[in-house]
C-alpha cells in the first residue's frame, strides 16, 4: 500500500516536471532560455520515472533492477553534450564577438576562432 | 608494479565490471566473472589510447562530489521549474558570464562543464580557444559575480582536489 502510494507519487511527480519543461519550451522567448527548460526540469522528470520504476521491480516484482541506474548514467553522460552542441549551433548563427563577454585571455572563443588562425597560433597542422 | 601491470586503469575496470552488471541485469557469478574478464582486458587493450590519461584522487572525493552534484541537480530542477511557472518572461533576468579557469586537464574541465549543464540555471555553451575560460549562459542571474564564485567554489575546487 505504501509503497503504491511511492510509486504513484514518483510518477506524478515525473509527470509534472516533465510538463513543466515542455511549458518552459513554449513559453520561454529565445533559443538560448529554452535550453534550460529541456536540460533540467525533463531531467528530474525523467528521474522520477526510473526511481519509480526501480521501486516497482524491488518491492512489487521482487528482483533489483539496474537498468534504471545506468539509464541515468547515459543520462548524465548525454544530457550536456546535447545542451552543449546547440548552444554551440547558437553561437555560431546568432552570436558575434562583441555580444558576448570577452574570455579574458588573448585567444577569442573557440567558436569565433578560424581553423587558420588556429594552426597558427598552435604552430602545426590540426 | 605487478598491480599496474594488471590494472593499468583501476577506475575503469570498476566501471566496465559494475556497467556489465547493470546491463545483464542479474547477480550471479557468472555474469560476474564475465565483467571481471571484460574489465581486465578491456583497459589493457585500450591503454595505447589513452596516452596522458588524468590520475584520479580519491575515491571518496569523487564520492563526495557526485552526491553533491546529485543533489544540486534535484535543486536545480526545482529552481528552473519554479521560474518557468511563476516568472514572468519580462522578469527574468538571462546573462552570459565568463568563468575563467583554473582546471588545466580536459577531462576536469569537461567534468565541470557537464555539472554546470545540469546544475541550476546555467548551460555551459562554448570554452575559449586557449581553453582557459568556459562560456556559460544563465537563465536567471541578477547577480552574475555570485554564480561565477558559486561554480568556482563549489564544484571547480572540488575538481581541482580530484584531478590534480
Amino acid at each position: 500500500m505504501i509503497i503504491d502510494i511511492l510509486i504513484s507519487a514518483f510518477l506524478v511527480v515525473s509527470g509534472v516536471f516533465g510538463l513543466v519543461g515542455s511549458i518552459g519550451l513554449v513559453k520561454l522567448p529565445d533559443p538560448m532560455m529554452r535550453l534550460h527548460a529541456p536540460t533540467k526540469a525533463t531531467t528530474l522528470g525523467v528521474g522520477g520515472a526510473l526511481l519509480a520504476s526501480l521501486f516497482y521491480f524491488y518491492f512489487v516484482v521482487g528482483r533489483f533492477s539496474w537498468h534504471e541506474l545506468l539509464i541515468t548514467l547515459f543520462l548524465f553522460l548525454t544530457a550536456p553534450i546535447t545542451g552543449h552542441f546547440i548552444a554551440k549551433v547558437h553561437i555560431h548563427r546568432h552570436e558575434r564577438p562583441d555580444t558576448l563577454p570577452p574570455p579574458g585571455g588573448a585567444r577569442p572563443w573557440a567558436s569565433f576562432e578560424s581553423d587558420d588562425a588556429r594552426t597558427r597560433t598552435e604552430g602545426h597542422e590540426l | 608494479m605487478l598491480i599496474r601491470k594488471i590494472l593499468p586503469h583501476p577506475y575503469l575496470t570498476l566501471m566496465l565490471v559494475v556497467v556489465w552488471q547493470m546491463l545483464v541485469n542479474k547477480l550471479t557469478l557468472g555474469n560476474l566473472v564475465l565483467g571481471l574478464v571484460l574489465g581486465l582486458i578491456i583497459p589493457i587493450l585500450t591503454a595505447p589510447y589513452w596516452p596522458n590519461r588524468p590520475r584520479l584522487g580519491s575515491l571518496p572525493r569523487i564520492v563526495e562530489y557526485m552526491v553533491i552534484v546529485l543533489w544540486d541537480i534535484v535543486v536545480a530542477n526545482i529552481q528552473v521549474a519554479l521560474i518557468i511557472l511563476f516568472k514572468r518572461n519580462a522578469d527574468i533576468r538571462p546573462t552570459w558570464i565568463t568563468v575563467p579557469l583554473e582546471l588545466h586537464s580536459p577531462e576536469a574541465i569537461t567534468v565541470l562543464a557537464g555539472t554546470i549543464t545540469m546544475t541550476p540555471g546555467t548551460v555551459s555553451s562554448d570554452l575559449s580557444a586557449d581553453g582557459h575560460s568556459l562560456l556559460v549562459h544563465c537563465l536567471h542571474a541578477p547577480d552574475p559575480d555570485a554564480v561565477r564564485e558559486q561554480i568556482k567554489t563549489r564544484y571547480e575546487r572540488r575538481l581541482k582536489e580530484i584531478f590534480e
